[in-house]
């Protein structure tokens, strides 16, 4: 299959370049990027004029929960798959907190079937540091690798035991791969349905301090410098956080960080009035630290943007908030979130693909994250004008769980393109024959 | 559905959405029913056919009792509901609960619930409803401030100013309570002084602080230093599970600190009332003697508690019930 994208601005932050350029796509690689591309008799299977729009390497989300298997009502490989080529992603990394936890070979190619049977988006699975991520026992962790595993995660279940972990980054050392570390001492966050803070006093919630995040980052770091091994700080939420993160990358520790877009958005008072679709873990927080947060981001303390995109059934929050499931949709909406950075002036347009697709392969030792001539063709065409609202209606996971539902959107993902073949194009999804 | 879009004024889901006028409303008509409370005949027929349904998903005698009561004497057809008795106890979901009280179409809702927030979930689901939170989670308690201010308006009625200008101390586990937070803006919003007295890990910095209640709150770890000079002594109870907490090393110790007698009230606040919100845990947080000397208005707290249900549930009821004909 040949495509070439005409009029384009091509957006490659792996060579720094912002160019408007013509870019065929022959046999599942980037064949050529230059200015005006003649294909001679043969005609390309497809044109796309992006005259206008960006051209740029496919997004890839380091930290999704596609909820298979276990729980298909929430979400499926398919369901999430479809949803991550919608909002522009060409691959995700989806965490093994699922019924069975991922921490066998048979999980893993059990999820890279699903995916392969979608036939939409690239789907790496993350396997679990320890055996059903209970923090005792270490998972296979170089059969997981071999089975298709990128990287290693008890997400959402610390690993409390401080040998265990330093074990765990030994081994996956041998084989350069990271441990995502969901960073929270949960003796400290018992009970904590919300950011801890003035608010959280006045409406009588729990809260989740920021220094339950912050001394579990501080360890990890300890021991990423002890052990050599790589600490993928998850969602990194607290000023202090960063800070932490920002002084051990000056030490030269094998450290990298991602932060959600919701964490870049909004603040605690999106839970004013008790809204379950504002619960997530680590919480949102103050003002001050969200703009550390964007800080961080811009200056390279923190490397990615990652959704954490955690869908839950209408019934899992249509509760008590204190007893409403954590975790908000994020697959869908990451783009435009960011795309508001860049119309602000925030963050150069340069970095925000960085940080959603170069940065996050870089990381993860993953395919793509470049439109060099030779890589692999995963890429995708951003309108950054059209304007939208992120209604049900648009919705391609099972669930609807998110505090941007009827928000109105600017710019959005018209095409994606995975290996060389067009999955998504103008709202249409295209899955493989 | 979020719960964004509720109509405070239809409800009273906590003091935060009142302001100084429909406080003092609240109080005027409360003052009337407390005279009706005292009559031989202590029934008024100001809300024959209207329901009111008391759900209580918590534990409580004393409030569910009152809003009975209250309910009784006003004539609405009063039903009570509790965890034990409901479908609750079988698993039933707040939503479900919800939308079976929404289908039998009560005019009046009080809800007691552990968590916070409940109240708000039922005022957000409930279009013909007035829901009336009876304390939720550690949020609010709203009709225990405004009996505790009816009280002390009937103490301090020949004071000049009222129940306006005076000192007020907060004594205890200021970090779970639901009547501090009532009465912390019920007071502030009368302009008094408020100060928490207690022990450190009771009393978060993050509540006392500006921007949580709007101006910052005075703090004092030692109990004879908070008390001293103030007008009213307001004591909590201790919850006696927070050891296992780690919030104190043990009750004997918060006792030896903190329990408050008459001869500690004599010497450095001569002249202060003393209230609890009950029940009462004796030599823990309050002296037997002190408890029952003339200084402790815990009973007439009762009394005015009865009082303001009346006038809270005659307000809401009427409220609600003019919407429905419109």
């Amino acid at each position: 299959m040949r495509i070439l994208i005409k009029n384009g601005l091509v957006i490659d932050p792996s060579r720094q370049m912002e160019e408007k350029l013509d870019l065929l796509i022959e046999a599942g690689v980037v064949k050529e990027v230059s200015a005006s591309i003649n294909v001679g008799p043969s005609s390309p299977d497809q044109v796309i004029d992006a005259s206008g729009q960006w051209v740029v390497p496919g997004l890839i989300d380091l930290h999704v929960h596609l909820r298979e298997p276990g729980q298909e009502w929430k979400e499926t490989v398919a369901s999430g798959a479809a949803a991550a080529v919608m909002g522009g992603f060409t691959a995700v990394c989806c965490m093994p907190n699922t019924d069975p936890v991922n921490d066998s070979a048979e999980v893993t190619e059990f999820i890279l079937e699903r995916a392969d049977t979608a036939g939409l988006c690239r789907v790496y699975p993350i396997g679990a540091v320890t055996m059903g991520s209970k923090g005792e026992r270490l998972a296979p962790l170089s059969e997981l690798k071999k089975a298709g595993c990128v990287a290693f995660s008890d997400d959402g279940q610390p690993v409390y035991n401080p040998e265990i972990m330093r074990r765990a980054l030994e081994w996956v050392r041998m084989f350069n791969a990271p441990i995502s570390c969901h960073e929270e001492d949960k003796h400290l966050s018992r009970g904590g349905a919300m950011n801890e803070s003035s608010l959280s006093e006045r409406m009588g919630l729990i809260g989740m301090p920021k220094v339950a995040e912050d001394v579990m980052i501080a360890r990890d770091i300890e021991l990423a410098r002890v052990t050599g091994g790589h600490v993928h700080i998850c969602h990194i939420s607290s000023a202090r956080g960063v800070e932490l993160v920002r002084r051990a990358k000056n030490d030269g520790i094998n450290v990298t960080a991602e932060v959600t877009p919701h964490h870049l958005v909004l603040t605690e008072e999106a839970v004013e009035g008790y809204d379950t679709n504002a619960k997530m873990s680590p919480p949102l927080r103050e003002e001050e630290e969200r703009l550390a947060l964007i800080e961080g981001l811009s200056d390279g303390t923190i490397d990615v943007v990652a959704s954490d995109h955690a869908p839950h059934e209408a019934a899992s929050k249509e509760v008590e908030f204190s007893e409403a499931a954590y975790g908000i949709l994020g697959l869908q909406t990451s783009l435009p979130l960011l795309l508001d950075f860049v119309d602000s002036g925030t963050i150069s347009r340069l970095r925000m693909i960085e940080v959603l697709s170069t940065a996050p392969a870089k990381v993860f030792n993953l395919k793509g994250g470049s439109l060099k001539e030779g890589k692999v063709a995963d890429l995708t065409i951003i309108d950054p004008q059209v304007e939208w609202i992120f209604s049900p209606e648009t919705v391609k996971s099972l669930s609807f769980n998110s505090p941007f539902i009827g928000r109105r959107m600017k710019g959005a993902a018209r095409a994606t393109i995975v290996d060389g073949r067009l999955v998504m194009l103008d709202g249409q999804l295209i899955r493989s024959a | 559905m979020t719960n964004t879009d509720i109509d405070y004024s239809r409800h009273l889901l906590g003091i935060e959405h009142l302001s100084r006028e429909e406080l003092y409303n609240y109080l005027d008509n409360a003052t009337h029913f407390l005279e009706v409370s005292e009559r031989d005949l202590k029934k008024v027929p100001a809300l024959r056919g209207k329901t009111v349904v008391n759900l209580f998903l918590e534990p409580s005698t004393r409030t569910r009792t009152s809003f009975e009561i209250a309910g009784k004497r006003l004539s609405a057809d009063t039903i009570n509901m509790t965890a034990s008795g409901s479908s609750v106890s079988k698993g039933e979901t707040l939503l479900d609960t919800a939308r079976t009280i929404a289908a039998m179409n009560p005019d009046v809702l009080v809800i007691r619930h552990r968590a916070s927030g409940a109240a708000h979930f039922l005022a957000s689901r409930l279009e013909n409803t007035a829901v009336i939170n009876a304390g939720d989670g550690m949020h609010e308690h709203p009709t225990q401030a405004l009996l505790d201010l009816l009280t002390l308006r009937q103490h301090f009625k020949d004071r000049s100013g009222g129940i306006e200008g005076l000192r007020v101390a907060i004594v205890g586990d200021i970090r779970h309570s639901r009547v501090a937070r009532s009465n912390i803006m019920a007071h502030l919003l009368l302009g008094n002084k408020v100060r928490l007295v207690g022990p450190s890990t009771l009393i978060p910095d993050l509540l006392v602080k500006e921007n949580c209640f709007g101006e910052p709150l005075q703090v004092f770890y030692r109990l004879e230093e908070g008390i001293e000079g103030c007008d009213v002594i307001m004591l909590l109870r201790m919850q006696l599970e927070r050891s296992a907490g780690g919030f104190i090393p043990s009750l004997e110790e918060y006792a030896r600190e903190y329990c408050l007698t008459s001869k500690i009230v004599e010497r450095y606040a001569g002249d202060a009332v003393v209230m609890h919100p009950g029940p009462i845990n004796r030599g823990i947080e309050i002296s037997g003697e002190l408890a029952d000397s003339p200084r402790s208005l815990i009973e007439k707290q009762v009394t005015s508690g009865v009082a303001v249900r009346m006038a809270v549930l005659f307000k809401l009821a009427t409220a609600s019930g003019e919407e429905k004909r419109e």
